[in-house]
């Protein structure tokens, strides 16, 4: 049982000193996992992350999952989860609630406006920083091209755009074109 | 029932995001599109509010959403929804974490879903680039083609985008930072 609150403690606070997520969330697990703990290893803990990144889903949860599993079986990976997860809920259900009371007042409003403008700037940067990954020779720009311009033209669900992508991946390395 | 649903939308949401944060954001638009729950402008400050606190950008988005729609019982609902297809997607594979690394079907499956993300995030980009820089709707209205353009957040952007692209001592800053001196710019020029 006191292993059970120690997981949710620890990944409690991953998820409070994760600003952002993503790559800041790495020196934090491994001080938190690796060094105070010693719940997995470092190289372990780069296999939770690269898996992470290629399942579905918010990349600390699945390695909280991992840690958890690993640690306690299903009801560990549930524990981790639920610990990660934990102070987003609460900080963000207070922010919301204040945001609420004060969406209407000018300077707020305004303020928005403003950050709405740095918030096309952080997509868009994150798009390029993503694409240097992604679009590595022609199908992939082709299937890039496709999935944007279908999806700012029509409302298509992302659900279908994400099924035939995995599955035109599959057939375009089988035969052949992938590289090219 | 307004909760079941939330769940079966994040869930959803949850199964079919690959590559973390971002990835989430299209499955917000593509929600707020069909259900009406929150509209396009909640979400852009949404993003801005997900990236300047603590914990991971999907789940927060999840959580705010959910909130904006069903109060307390919604946001966890909502992010619920979002993390059970994870947790049972990795306790699947967590026996067999090695097999599924090196497995060449699904090597070959992230290689397409690899561009989809990203196009799928550039065009979620696009729909807050949209409201954010341009009048679309002023536009519509005079027709006028000087009417379009937000003089002053286009302005605003082409500043951003060198800063955090180019000015070596202000690139590796945090977003929070950016985030932060926008709000600051759109109180003083009243945006």
């Amino acid at each position: 049982m006191k292993l059970y609150w120690e997981l949710f403690l620890a990944f409690a606070r991953v998820g409070v000193m994760t600003f952002g997520g993503g790559y800041a969330m790495i020196p934090i697990l491994e001080r938190e996992i690796v060094d105070k703990h010693g719940w997995a290893t470092e190289e372990e803990l780069m296999d939770y992350y690269a898996v992470g990144q290629c399942t579905p889903g918010v990349i600390a949860v699945n390695t909280a999952t991992f840690i958890g599993y690993k640690l306690l079986g299903a009801p560990g990976g549930i524990v981790a989860t639920l610990g990660v997860i934990f102070p987003s809920v609460v900080i963000i259900t207070i922010i919301a609630g204040v945001l609420k009371t004060f969406a209407e007042v000018p300077a707020v409003k305004s303020a928005f406006a403003g950050i709405r403008v740095c918030v096309c700037v952080l997509i868009f940067n994150a798009v390029l920083k993503l694409w240097k990954k992604a679009v590595v020779d022609k199908p992939t720009l082709v299937m890039f091209l496709a999935v944007f311009l279908l999806s700012v033209f029509f409302k298509i669900s992302p659900v279908w755009f994400v099924v035939l992508c995995a599955a035109a991946g599959i057939v375009l390395t089988r035969t052949g074109v992938r590289g090219k | 029932m307004i909760l079941l649903r939330l769940f079966f939308e994040f869930f959803k949401a949850g199964l079919f995001a690959v590559g973390g944060g971002m990835a989430t954001l299209p499955f917000m638009y593509d929600i707020s599109t069909r259900t009406g729950w929150f509209t396009h402008e909640m979400l852009a400050d949404m993003i801005a509010v997900s990236e300047s606190t603590p914990g991971p950008i999907g789940v927060n988005m999840a959580t705010y959403v959910g909130f904006e729609t069903a109060g307390i019982p919604g946001a966890v609902t909502a992010t619920i929804g979002l993390v059970t297809p994870s947790v049972i997607v990795i306790l699947l594979i967590a026996r067999a974490l090695k097999a599924f690394r090196e497995n060449k079907t699904v090597e070959a499956g992230f290689y397409g879903l690899r561009p989809c993300s990203v196009g799928l995030i550039a065009a979620a980009g696009f729909l807050v680039v949209k409201l954010a820089l341009f009048n679309t709707d002023l536009y519509g209205q005079s027709g006028q083609l000087d009417d379009l353009f937000n003089v002053k957040a286009l302005a605003l952007a082409a500043v951003l985008l060198v800063c955090t692209r180019y000015v070596k001592k202000l690139k590796g800053l945090h977003p929070i930072f950016f985030i932060l001196a926008s709000a600051v710019i759109g109180i003083v020029f009243s945006f």
